[in-house]
């Protein structure tokens, strides 16, 4: 393992572009060069600390087989370009791009590399030699939205999130679904802070949203700061990404915890085997991608029983959030009543659903 | 729109502005001193770790306030020996010096990742800041009274002692001060440890108050805002602290305006709104009066005594 923050990278990339000569005798049983490109620092203990987490995982499952490197803070531009090209040239043969906004640079860089595999997670376009990935964290948003339905007092919900995305508006959509079907009533508040990392904004976001009222707020930005923030105020969260206890035991009604070990893992084993192809993966929770922290002691036997029969639902294939009738926030009819969404539909998703309130 | 609201809407633009207000105070000392110094977002980090580390190895989050500065004010003497005994380029010095605070920040910081602290509360009695009224003045974290302190002590030290007169006598022409017997090197040595100490407090409030934990890069690029606010508030301290709160006001309207749906422009409006009226704020002033945008004249220049 090597860990280079994007300066150090672009400082040495040029040295190292020079290796591959130097050891072009290569042994027969050379590990696989594994490469990561993360959005955030690996310690936000959020996002990149999940991905972080299953890299590690893997490493430890393949020993010797492999030799994985990652870049932190890669930004969502035209830099994380160079980036993923010196990475395929320093001999990385599979890259994992993880975050939305890498989409068009993985197609242009994987145009260039046509024996470099790459996967790109939460993203849409596809290659012969580029996977998407993703985990139907949605079905993670029913299940604490079904806790936030149940919890709430003042029938006001919030949810802090990033930028509209396909990935974060089903979030939203899926997080007041849920809470309306125990409560019809509920109506969630949703603010965009327009950044997946700054806890300082987080902060602030999610205290405007306690102070409009809602008591109970989730998060799809990626530091345990909002939770800190509702454990002060004594109102609820949900951690995201990871079990956030420890920053807020009190808060934290239970955390959507990301899985991507076993990803990892299953892909790589499938280079080094030769049998890696394009596809596109969306687990949840029915394959052990999307899991869940400890339900705290605010969780009451209701709401418990709740969730749990959401849970139960999706393991079983007898439950979806997203089965109609659902109207858009205009009030128009999206989809008929009995009908579900497809995946393909959700990737694309643009619209929330009605009693979202947002700008 | 009740009297709480407003009351708790207030507190939010408080605990916003108060760390970019701190680092900003700071620099400004430092810029009047004819010195710019661009590693604030690396001495917050610096500041920022070490204020959190203390407080949780101590427990005592006072001793991690004062930590938090000296390691502030030790960073920034690395770029004081380089710019001022050696003659280094400022801006690249700074520059570098904000990449340092990054990654040793991140280094000291990985073996605290995952923990949390209790966030520092208000210093005063809890009754005081029951009623929503009386919030708005006790119910605050220690540093949201040290920066506003800070700012008007700095404002009275720059305009109303002889100090303070000689500091912007170094940032206006070194040479000549230099000639009458003022040691300016010195003096720009204790404006930068000045500044560095407060950027230190400014990254402590990040990892004490606003968010108990320590994340990498936490500060998110207020470091260069505050930069940006010295220059905006042209380099006074009055007009840095209204323009500080002005800010905050403003990124704060961001989220209330998105929170309650007001859909009038798109979300990446509000996010540079902010910036936008900046810009048009400074241009008013600086064609009104002349005097919005001048620059301690030294600024930026290294000062070699000749003789």
């Amino acid at each position: 393992m090597s860990k280079f923050t994007r300066r150090d990278f672009m400082a040495t990339a040029a040295a190292a572009s020079a290796l591959p000569l130097i050891g072009a005798s290569a042994k027969a049983a050379e590990p696989l060069k594994v490469a990561f490109i993360y959005i955030g620092p690996v310690g936000d203990y959020g996002w990149t600390w999940a991905h972080d987490k299953g890299r590690k995982e893997m490493e430890a499952a393949l020993g010797g087989a492999v030799k994985t490197t990652y870049v932190e803070n890669v930004k969502e531009d035209a830099s994380a370009i160079p980036i993923l090209r010196d990475l395929a040239r320093q001999g990385n043969k599979l890259i994992f791009a993880t975050s939305f906004g890498y989409m068009d640079q993985v197609m242009e860089v994987a145009k260039e590399f046509p024996d470099v595999k790459f996967e790109h997670c939460t993203g849409f376009k596809r290659a012969a030699n580029v996977t998407t990935y993703n985990s139907r964290f949605h079905e993670g948003r029913a299940v604490t939205g079904t806790i936030a339905g149940t919890v709430s007092k003042s029938g006001v919900i919030g949810y802090l999130g990033s930028f509209k995305i396909p990935e974060v508006v089903m979030g939203v959509n899926a997080f007041t679904l849920a809470a309306q079907a125990v409560n019809p009533k509920i109506q969630t508040k949703l603010v965009m802070i327009d950044s997946w990392f700054d806890p300082a904004k987080e902060t602030a976001a999610t205290e405007t949203l306690a102070n409009l009222g809602c008591d109970v707020i989730a998060t799809h930005t990626d530091s345990p700061a909002p939770l800190q923030f509702c454990q002060k105020k004594g109102i609820f969260g949900f951690g995201q990404g990871a079990d956030m206890s420890k920053f807020a035991p009190k808060a934290q009604l239970t955390a959507i915890q990301d899985i991507w070990g076993p990803h990892y893992i299953a892909r790589t084993k499938a280079a080094i085997a030769g049998t890696w192809k394009s596809e596109d993966f969306w687990d949840g929770i029915k394959e052990g991608a999307v899991q869940f922290a400890p339900y705290n002691a605010s969780v009451t036997a209701d709401a418990q029983a709740a969730a749990n029969k959401v849970i139960e639902g999706y393991k079983a294939g007898s439950y979806d959030v997203f089965t109609g009738p659902i109207y858009d926030q205009a009030g128009t009819l999206k989809v008929k009543e009995g009908q579900k969404m497809g995946l393909g539909d959700l990737a694309t998703i643009d619209w929330y659903v009605k009693g979202v309130q947002s700008a | 729109m009740s009297m709480t609201f407003i009351i708790d809407a207030l507190v939010t633009v408080i605990g916003i502005t108060t760390p970019i207000l701190l680092a900003a105070s700071g620099e400004l000392v430092v810029e009047k001193s004819g010195v710019i110094n661009l590693g604030v977002e690396g001495m917050m980090l610096v500041g920022a770790i070490a204020g959190f580390a203390v407080t949780f190895e101590t427990g005592n989050p006072w001793l991690g306030i004062v930590i938090a500065m000296l390691a502030g004010a030790a960073s920034s003497l690395i770029f004081g020996v380089l710019v001022l005994s050696l003659g280094a380029n400022q801006v690249a010095t700074g520059l570098a010096l904000t990449i340092f605070g990054i990654g040793l920040s991140s280094l000291i910081g990985s073996n605290y990742v995952g923990i949390a602290n209790d966030p520092l509360d208000s210093p005063f009695p809890d009754d005081l800041a029951k009623d929503a009224f009386w919030r708005i003045i006790f119910g605050h974290s220690p540093f949201v009274y040290m920066a506003v302190l800070l700012v008007l002590a700095i404002g009275y030290f720059l305009n109303k002692t002889r100090a303070g007169l000689v500091l912007r006598a170094v940032g206006e022409n070194d040479f000549s001060a230099h000639s009458i017997g003022y040691p300016v090197i010195a003096i720009r040595y204790a404006a930068i440890a000045f500044g560095g100490a407060a950027s230190g407090l400014a990254g402590a409030d990040f990892s004490m108050v606003i968010s108990p934990l320590w994340a990498e890069q936490m500060t998110a690029g207020r470091g260069w805002i505050a930069l940006a606010l010295v220059v905006f508030a042209g380099w006074r301290a009055g007009r840095l602290l209204a323009g500080s709160y002005f800010f905050g006001v403003l990124m704060a309207l961001e989220l209330y305006a998105k929170a309650s749906g007001f859909a009038i422009f798109p979300s990446q409006f509000w996010a540079a709104m902010p910036y936008l009226i900046a810009v048009i704020v400074l241009a008013i002033i600086s064609s009104r009066d002349g005097k919005g945008g001048k620059a301690p004249a030294c600024l930026g220049k290294p000062f070699i005594p000749n003789g």
